[in-house]
């Protein structure tokens, strides 16, 4: 019975990624694709928000990924923590990158869809809020990434961070929705019964949620690999110059 | 234990500097938000908690890089970490120390500032309450950050790219307990949510920071 830990190894690991990030890659654009261009060309416009309804099949899913990303950084940070795999690390070092644009690209197109619907670029509502906030907390442990030159240090000291962070970006949450009342409405997709919106937009939703899930894969994929080579790479100087 | 405090504080007043820069900062930070926004008493009394609770937190960042980088240089803190007293106490006395030196004259002056801002009258007890509630898991919080830079050269700045998200929650609570005194409005929501803040930091974030430590000494 194969294991999952055996992807901790970065041989492992690489020879297997070599044959699933092309597919993953290439599913990822066509799914998107298909998607948006579902989204953006053959659903109606809301009788109310006219055309800019259509910002959802970007907004949403963005959204959706900004946050699993800190998760799975944070799942990583404790699996390098507990059992030292060093791909674990490396893994949620690529996905931070990811998880930023994933971030601004939901904030502005927010701010874009709110210029129409709400008069306003900005609101100080909590779910913004607590969207700038994740936001801050990316650059921060982006940047202490970046400031240490030992990998193993850098490795151990992001991950603590991301740890603390979760519970601090977590409890900002709760307080900026303690803080203000909020603009923004609820939640639109839920499993909790009672149609909010028509499959005419679900379902394409959900296609470019699919797709966006695919994207952040390849790319934390494609990040992982270049970690790697990259790690390597500095072993081989090394052993150069101790030659 | 007490030694260590002892000496810290001793430092601290005596070595210059790090001592009552906070609180020099805190002044100048009131006296330029009202020059800079203009002098209605209405407008600045509306302003003054969050005004009062971002300076604070401000002045309290300052002096943070100093709690483990002096001791990080001259290698006192390499024999502190092998000393028989555990890490984490260690952590949680020099966090003390910082929140003596930093916070407790924050929340001594901080009425004075208030009058400088026209904060209302039902607002000082609330404020002072506040600060003192919120400025300890200020300093613990601190302590984290400063435990992660330490071994970094420039560490300042990213110490405070670190350290202020995480000021978010205590900043949001403290500020709103001051805002709804001076409305004369009930505070006992955001000041439990404030104390809890501060009594879960205090009691665990040591332990991170220790960890943290022991990893930047290695």
């Amino acid at each position: 019975m194969a294991s999952l830990w055996e992807y901790a190894n970065p041989l492992k690991f690489m020879r297997t990624t070599d044959r699933l990030l092309p597919v993953v890659a290439w599913a990822a654009v066509i799914v998107t694709a298909v998607g948006l261009i579902w989204g953006f060309f053959f659903t109606p416009d809301d009788f109310r928000q006219g055309s800019t309804v259509k910002i959802i099949f970007l907004h949403v899913p963005s959204a959706l990924m900004a946050i699993n990303a800190w998760i799975m950084m944070l799942v990583a940070s404790l699996i390098w923590l507990i059992r030292r795999h060093h791909v674990s690390a490396l893994a949620a070092k690529a996905a931070a990158p990811v998880g930023v644009i994933m971030t601004l690209i939901g904030l502005i197109t927010g701010a874009v869809w709110g210029q129409p619907m709400w008069g306003t670029w900005w609101a100080w509502d909590p779910r913004l809020t607590s969207f700038l906030i994740l936001f801050l907390f990316y650059l921060g442990y982006i940047a202490l990434w970046a400031a240490i030159d030992d990998p193993d240090t850098a490795a151990d000291l992001t991950a603590v961070l991301c740890l603390v962070g979760s519970v601090f970006a977590l409890l900002s949450r709760y307080a900026a929705f303690f803080w203000s009342q909020g603009l923004h409405q609820g939640a639109s997709l839920s499993v909790a019964p009672g149609t909010r919106i028509d499959w005419a937009y679900k379902a394409p939703l959900y296609v470019s949620m699919t797709g966006f899930g695919l994207i952040f894969l390849a790319l934390v994929i494609a990040g992982t690999r270049t970690e790697i080579r990259a790690r390597r790479m500095k072993a081989l100087v090394a052993r150069e110059r101790m030659a | 234990m007490r030694a260590l405090l002892l000496r810290d504080l001793r430092l601290a007043i005596r070595a210059g500097g790090g001592f009552g820069l906070g609180l020099a900062f805190f002044l100048i930070l009131a006296v330029l938000v009202p020059l800079g926004v203009g002098p209605e008493p209405d407008t600045l009394a509306l302003i003054a908690p969050g005004i009062l609770w971002v300076g604070a937190l401000l002045a309290c960042l300052l002096s943070l890089d100093r709690i483990f980088a002096l001791d990080f240089e001259d290698g006192s803190l390499d024999l502190l970490a092998t000393a028989p007293v555990p890490l984490e106490a260690v952590v949680s006395i020099k966090a003390l120390a910082h929140w003596i030196t930093t916070g407790l004259p924050l929340v001594l002056v901080s009425p004075v500032l208030g009058l400088l801002l026209f904060l209302p009258a039902e607002a000082y007890g609330w404020l002072i309450l506040s600060l003192l509630l919120g400025t300890p898991a200020l300093s613990v919080i601190g302590s984290f950050g400063a435990a992660l830079t330490v071994g970094l050269k420039r560490g300042g700045l990213l110490l405070s790219l670190l350290v202020l998200p995480l000021y978010i929650p205590t900043l949001v609570f403290g500020a709103e307990v001051v805002s709804r005194g001076a409305q004369g409005l009930t505070v006992g929501t955001p000041l439990s949510l404030l104390a809890g803040i501060t009594a879960g930091a205090v009691a665990l974030l040591p332990f991170a920071s220790a960890l943290v430590l022991r990893i930047n000494l290695r």
